[in-house]
């Protein structure tokens, strides 16, 4: 089956299965989200300071928050199938334009830190393996296992202080310069260099786990009957290691990636605090603390669709490594 | 019964010899020296049960040793060249280009990410300044040679789409793909069907003839000895104990341990459930890193006397390049008359 042909069968069955996955996570959210305390009137009334009992259920009418839940959710799902996701009382704007602004901020970090994770990662595994036992090995498994226990924030805080405090290389938060009248490459070169501390933070925690994944899969894989087939035809050894080692070895690792595009996005609402990046990590927690759960439901289902379309990728990118997987046709 | 027993192929020049062969992991030698010579064109069958170091002993050959293993002691010359002492570059030349080798287990010795052609391409082109397009027609070639019905359409197989058989074919055509002088085959058939081995080793046979190369084949089923082979090897625990052609030993085995490996086989004609008494086994098992001192089959043998447990036997050698490491049944004098069937 060609690769081609493969893509575009799982295209067909993603899509399938999105409708139903996407509609229970919605209407599990709203049900749950349904079981905290206080909405956002509350908190609007609160932050205001002012407002009478007449005013709150004037506006919880505005919003339609005083209708029963059964009432919300038929309507809520009506909107949905329209495309409408819902309108913010806290932020005075429709849920769907909130959304969109902060996705790019959010895929950009999720998306700069998964690929960092990757390279420096694998890099950092076929290292590993090749120098198995010795010193190099040693150091750097502790150092990963160092970074896949500390949280994030706390590297996040740490990174802060010195690259930020002490050093003043970069910027401590934010995503460009206030003010800045940069155009063309130096905005760009401007929005990296905010980039920079929240993705290496975001990534030091996956860069030690594909560090460690690789490692091990690299190590399994040299003792493979095949390696030694390929050293038997006399083959090179960097041959050897990219050809035949290497690509087993990464198998194992896109499943895993894959899995991670979903929780790097979940993880990536603590990142985005710290650093103050406009992303829908950081949006998703204003919108807790706010009780504004339309913004919370759109970007769970927002969240949900990118999980489905990373797995499919995955799930093509599979195919493509292991010809093994999905091959129905093994026996001719 | 075949020609080469009017002509003997194993009287060609020397193709391969080794010499007092010695491989060491720390401490210990499951190979504790061993000689034997392949001439041009002749199959050389190394038989021993598991550990005896028939497999180390191919792999030395190779430059192959797995992670811990050296070669401690003594030479293999190819072509009348050291090959023990070769740079890597030079061993790497050799391996896969003069000698090829193909391993037990056709499972998993193909690259299961890898199309079957990707795999000959890659030998070919190793070893063969060859383009693309060139080293493609000359893998279908190869796919051909080792009857892949159908090369055209299998060469973009993955490896999990051929049985058991066409894998071990691949492997055969990998290993021959640079027309090497020296095929070893290890163990080729064990994990294979009956079916499929006969035709296999049959096909092993072919090549050697039509490529005229020499072939070295490691088992542990006399019955594949008896019908492939020109002269047999027997190891037992790092050591050769006997060295014969196949219908001499057959006919007369000269070693105890030979004599045990002959009863141990199952016989046509023999009951199938063995209503007349169980298959014979050699007693005890195979311990070739215990203590060095006498003969390491003595703890396992019928005929063992005092002296056998003082002093490794020599190995003595009888006419036509016959040779056997026991004293003890060589004395027997009707014995000795009847060496040279």
């Amino acid at each position: 089956m060609t690769s081609v042909s493969r893509a575009a069968r799982t295209a067909w069955r993603t899509g399938l299965h999105a409708v139903p996955t996407a509609l229970g996570v919605v209407v599990l959210s709203f049900l749950l989200l349904q079981l905290a305390p206080g909405d956002a009137v509350d908190v609007l009334a609160g932050e205001a300071g002012s407002a009478t009992a007449e005013t709150m259920a004037e506006m919880r009418a505005h919003y339609g928050l005083d209708k029963p839940v059964g009432q919300r959710l038929v309507s809520y799902l009506a909107d949905l199938a329209h495309g409408n996701l819902g309108f913010s009382p806290r932020y005075n704007m429709p849920v769907t334009q909130l959304i969109w602004d902060r996705l790019p901020g959010s895929l950009m970090l999720a998306g700069s830190a998964l690929v960092l994770a990757l390279i420096v990662g694998v890099a950092l595994g076929v290292l590993m393996a090749a120098r198995e036992g010795k010193a190099t090995d040693r150091v750097l498994s502790v150092l990963s296992l160092i970074f896949y226990s500390v949280p994030a924030f706390w590297i996040g805080l740490m990174l802060i202080v010195l690259f930020s405090i002490k050093l003043g290389w970069l910027p401590s938060g934010g995503s460009q310069t206030i003010g800045s009248s940069a155009t063309g490459i130096a905005a760009v070169l401007d929005q990296l260099r905010y980039m920079i501390l929240p993705t290496v933070s975001l990534s030091l925690f996956y860069i030690a786990i594909y560090a460690r994944l690789s490692r091990i899969s690299m190590i399994e894989a040299k003792g493979q009957d095949y390696v030694r087939t390929a050293r038997a035809k006399g083959l090179g050894e960097t041959h050897i290691l990219f050809r035949h080692v290497l690509r087993n070895a990464l198998i194992p690792l896109t499943t895993v990636a894959g899995m991670h595009v979903g929780g790097m996005l979940g993880g990536s609402v603590v990142i985005e605090t710290v650093y103050g990046w406009p992303g829908l990590g950081r949006l998703a927690y204003e919108a807790v603390m706010g009780r504004d759960f339309a913004v919370l439901l759109g970007i769970l289902l927002f969240s949900s669709l990118l999980v489905i379309v990373a797995n499919a990728v995955v799930d093509v990118l599979h195919g493509i490594i292991d010809p093994r997987v999905g091959g129905n046709d093994a026996t001719k | 019964m075949s020609e080469h027993f009017i002509l003997p192929r194993g009287d060609g020049p020397s193709l391969l010899a080794v010499d007092d062969l010695r491989v060491a992991f720390g401490e210990k030698q499951p190979v504790k020296g061993i000689s034997f010579e392949i001439n041009e064109g002749e199959t050389l069958a190394i038989v021993g049960e598991s550990g005896s170091g028939k497999s180390l002993t191919a792999l030395s050959i190779m430059g192959l040793l797995p992670a811990g293993g050296t070669i401690a002691h003594g030479s293999i010359q190819f072509e009348g060249r050291e090959i023990t002492t070769l740079a890597p570059r030079e061993a790497r030349a050799l391996r896969g280009g003069s000698i090829g080798m193909i391993f037990q287990e056709p499972m998993t010795c193909l690259n299961p990410v890898m199309t079957i052609g990707a795999q000959i391409i890659e030998a070919l082109r190793q070893h063969q300044s060859l383009s693309r397009k060139a080293a493609r027609a000359r893998a279908l070639e190869l796919l051909d040679l080792v009857r892949i019905p159908d090369p055209h359409r299998r060469i973009d197989d993955f490896p999990y789409q051929l049985s058991g058989g066409m894998r071990q074919r691949v492997m055969i055509a990998v290993a021959v793909a640079c027309s090497p002088r020296l095929l070893i085959a290890d163990e080729p058939t064990t994990a294979l069907d009956v079916t499929i081995q006969a035709q296999v080793l049959d096909l092993i046979d072919r090549l050697r003839r039509e490529l005229s190369m020499a072939v070295l084949l490691i088992t542990h089923d006399l019955g594949v000895v008896s019908q492939w082979a020109d002269r047999v090897v027997v190891m037992y625990a790092g050591r050769k104990v006997e060295q014969a052609r196949p219908d001499a030993m057959f006919g007369n085995p000269l070693h105890p341990y030979t004599r045990g490996l002959l009863n141990a086989s199952p016989r046509l004609g023999d009951s199938y459930n063995y209503i007349d008494g169980p298959l014979y086994e050699i007693p005890g098992s195979i311990s070739s890193l215990a203590g060095d001192r006498g003969c390491a089959f003595a703890p396992r043998c019928a005929h063992v006397r005092a002296g056998c447990r003082d002093a490794v036997p020599a190995l003595a050698t009888l006419s036509h390049g016959r040779q056997v490491a026991c004293p003890v049944l060589l004395s027997e004098e009707n014995r000795v008359t009847a060496v040279d069937l």
